[in-house]
């Protein structure tokens, strides 16, 4: 039921319909036209037409106030040696590759951990869930810079314990991994997704499984496991998708500068300093672009992947 | 993970499951372990999982609480329980900028409607459209529609940005709620796709009989039985428009457009370090909107959230 499954299943046999229904009635056009036309006009006028623009515009020098001027592939070659950008590639990596698996692991964990019909089961998913809803807020991004700040609320929690604190997001060292706990204390959200999927767990099948002498450990790895894929895998794909375009936290926990020392100067934040603050449009065009392939590509991987590892009940 | 066996959950009817509860019935209880071990598994289940719940809310009630402190004793003081209470850093937050803080939460406000009424209108029209009518493309359009949902908005911003700038949007809220008047959060478009498929064909196919033509069957018919999924859909719309911040950072740059998120960073960057009170006060402000949208709508979140797949 999310939209990966079902990206998967129009590709290869168009948008599902309900069982057992007689074929549809030919001759909606005109209705259809009435109802699809906001969306229609907003597909063309605020994605597909900036998309286009934004296209010519990677191939241009623009600044706003003069015209566009084509100068060909030179935005891409200036890309190539543009340290900052590569530098901004590997913070977004970094962010991405570890922050989401972590995040991942938390939400499975506890999705696991709290049993269908067990005491207190709302309490905690409510509590677990909250995060996500505040984790993207400027308030909490604003929180987490004073929390892990010199004078910071973990400085104080360590001098408690008498360790040494340090400032934790004004050190290039460390300044990153403060933005991935963030992103990690927001696994609320792919819980729940987990927990849905567990429940579509026939029980039978454990019923099954122990009469057979498995163990829980044997039943985790043989039935949870197997049967819970499909939505690792679109949990991975729309995370993964997520956290590549994280701008808000890495914004306001540095300031807009993404310092210290580039340190958590994300891909996207570097894009929206070359497009807004230096006004470089053209160039941003292009990182724009790039940004695309690069979520585009790691979406492919992951379903190419996918064959491997998921496995479809159906 | 289960302990007991067979949670007593209807399970899928046929011959197969039934001769495997039989069997369930009558094999000794492999599972079954004394009650003893199994409660002292709880009770520590449990603790860990309440340690764990107060980690995960601990920095949120300490920002609430902190609030409520005067900034000098804010970082010497990690305990939830104040020493003395003291609301000037709401009073000091509301009036440290230019405006009055409440012109910034109005300013969200009005954006959040816009795109409310635009989500719910367009979206539902869109999906109306996808679930319930044959056109020509359709497969082809609805494969469109869901891979927009995950497109970037950063390949479309830079444009966009010169478009509402030649038509004198910037600084407006136009740029804002304008895409939601016409289904461009495609997400909600899925959202209530998923739902409408659910409703039963007969309902319109009946109403079609008696004469009823596609606006009415959609005015009358569907959206009523829809309103769960137009519940998700708004609060939804309602907790991310309240948090952007991206695209008002970038369409509102004059102090007097700014939302609650943006003048809460202006107040970050102007102050810096030596009002955290106020500026947690503020904090705390601008999240309660988003702490009510979850206590009241959390049923429609887990739900929207399940069926759909996105956060």
């Amino acid at each position: 039921m999310s939209v990966v499954s079902e990206l998967r299943r129009t590709a290869r046999s168009g948008p599902s319909r309900a069982p057992g229904r007689a074929p549809l009635r030919r001759g909606d056009g005109r209705a259809a036209a009435v109802f699809l036309a906001p969306w229609f006009a907003g597909l063309l006028l605020v994605t597909v037409g900036p998309m286009v623009a934004s296209a010519y515009l990677s191939f241009t020098d623009y600044s706003l106030l003069s015209t566009p001027e084509w100068i060909g592939l030179d935005n891409f070659a200036r890309m190539l040696e543009d340290t900052r950008l590569h530098n901004s590639l590997r913070v977004t990596f970094t962010y991405v590759l570890v922050g989401v698996p972590l995040q991942l692991l938390a939400a499975l964990g506890l999705a696991l951990l709290l049993d269908r019909g067990m005491r207190g089961l709302p309490f905690y998913r409510s509590v677990f869930y909250l995060p996500s809803l505040l984790g993207g807020s400027v308030a909490i991004a604003i929180l987490w810079r004073q929390v892990f700040g010199v004078e910071g609320l973990v400085n104080a929690f360590l001098a408690f314990f008498n360790v040494p604190g340090r400032g934790w997001v004004s050190d290039p060292d460390t300044a990153l991994w403060t933005l991935v706990l963030l992103h990690v204390w927001t696994f609320g959200a792919p819980m729940i997704i987990f927990l849905a999927g567990l429940r579509q767990i026939p029980t039978m099948y454990y019923e099954a499984a122990s009469i057979d002498g498995a163990g829980r450990v044997r039943q985790f790895f043989h039935i949870t496991l197997p049967l819970l894929t499909p939505i690792v895998f679109f949990n991975l794909v729309l995370q993964v998708i997520g956290a590549f375009q994280s701008f808000t936290q890495a914004f306001v926990v540095s300031g807009g500068t993404g310092g210290p020392a580039d340190s958590t100067m994300f891909y996207t934040l570097y894009l929206y300093q070359r497009g807004f603050t230096a006004f470089d449009m053209g160039y941003a065009s292009a990182m724009a672009w790039l940004l695309v392939l690069i979520v585009a590509a790691l979406t492919a991987i992951n379903f190419f992947a996918s064959k491997f590892w998921v496995f479809y009940d159906d | 993970m289960r302990t007991e066996p067979a949670p007593a959950t209807p399970a899928p009817a046929g011959t197969l499951a039934d001769r495997t509860r039989a069997l369930a019935a009558e094999a000794p209880a492999t599972s079954r372990r004394s009650p003893w071990p199994g409660r002292v598994r709880s009770v520590l289940k449990h603790a860990g999982l309440i340690a764990l719940a107060v980690a995960m809310i601990y920095p949120l009630i300490w920002l609430l609480v902190s609030s409520i402190k005067p900034t000098e004793i804010i970082f010497r003081d990690l305990s939830l329980i104040p020493a003395q209470t003291d609301f000037t850093n709401y009073t000091e937050g509301w009036n440290a900028l230019a405006r009055p803080f409440g012109h910034y939460l109005m300013n969200s406000a009005i954006i959040v409607l816009g795109s409310l009424v635009g989500n719910l209108v367009a979206c539902s029209m869109a999906a109306y459209a996808f679930a319930r009518l044959e056109f020509r493309g359709r497969k082809l359009w609805f494969a469109i529609m869901l891979m927009s949902i995950m497109l970037p908005i950063h390949v479309i911003i830079v444009p966009q940005y010169i478009l509402f700038s030649q038509v004198g949007w910037i600084n407006t809220f136009w740029p804002l709620i304008v895409p939601k008047l016409l289904a461009t959060d495609a997400f909600f478009v899925f959202l209530m796709v998923q739902f409408f498929r659910g409703i039963p064909r007969e309902l319109d196919e009946a109403a079609r009989l008696d004469g009823c033509g596609h606006g009415r069957i959609y005015a009358r018919i569907m959206l009523p039985l829809a309103l769960p999924a137009l519940a998700t859909t708004a609060i939804f719309t309602f907790i991310w428009t309240w948090n952007d911040f991206f695209s008002q950072l970038i369409f509102l740059t004059k102090p007097d457009m700014h939302t609650a998120p943006v003048a809460l960073r202006t107040f970050l960057d102007s102050t810096g370090q030596s009002s955290w009170g106020p500026m947690f006060a503020m904090s705390i402000v601008s999240i309660i909107p988003v702490f009510l949208a979850f206590l009241f709508g959390q049923k429609y979140l887990v739900k929207g959230i399940a069926t759909t797949g996105i956060k």
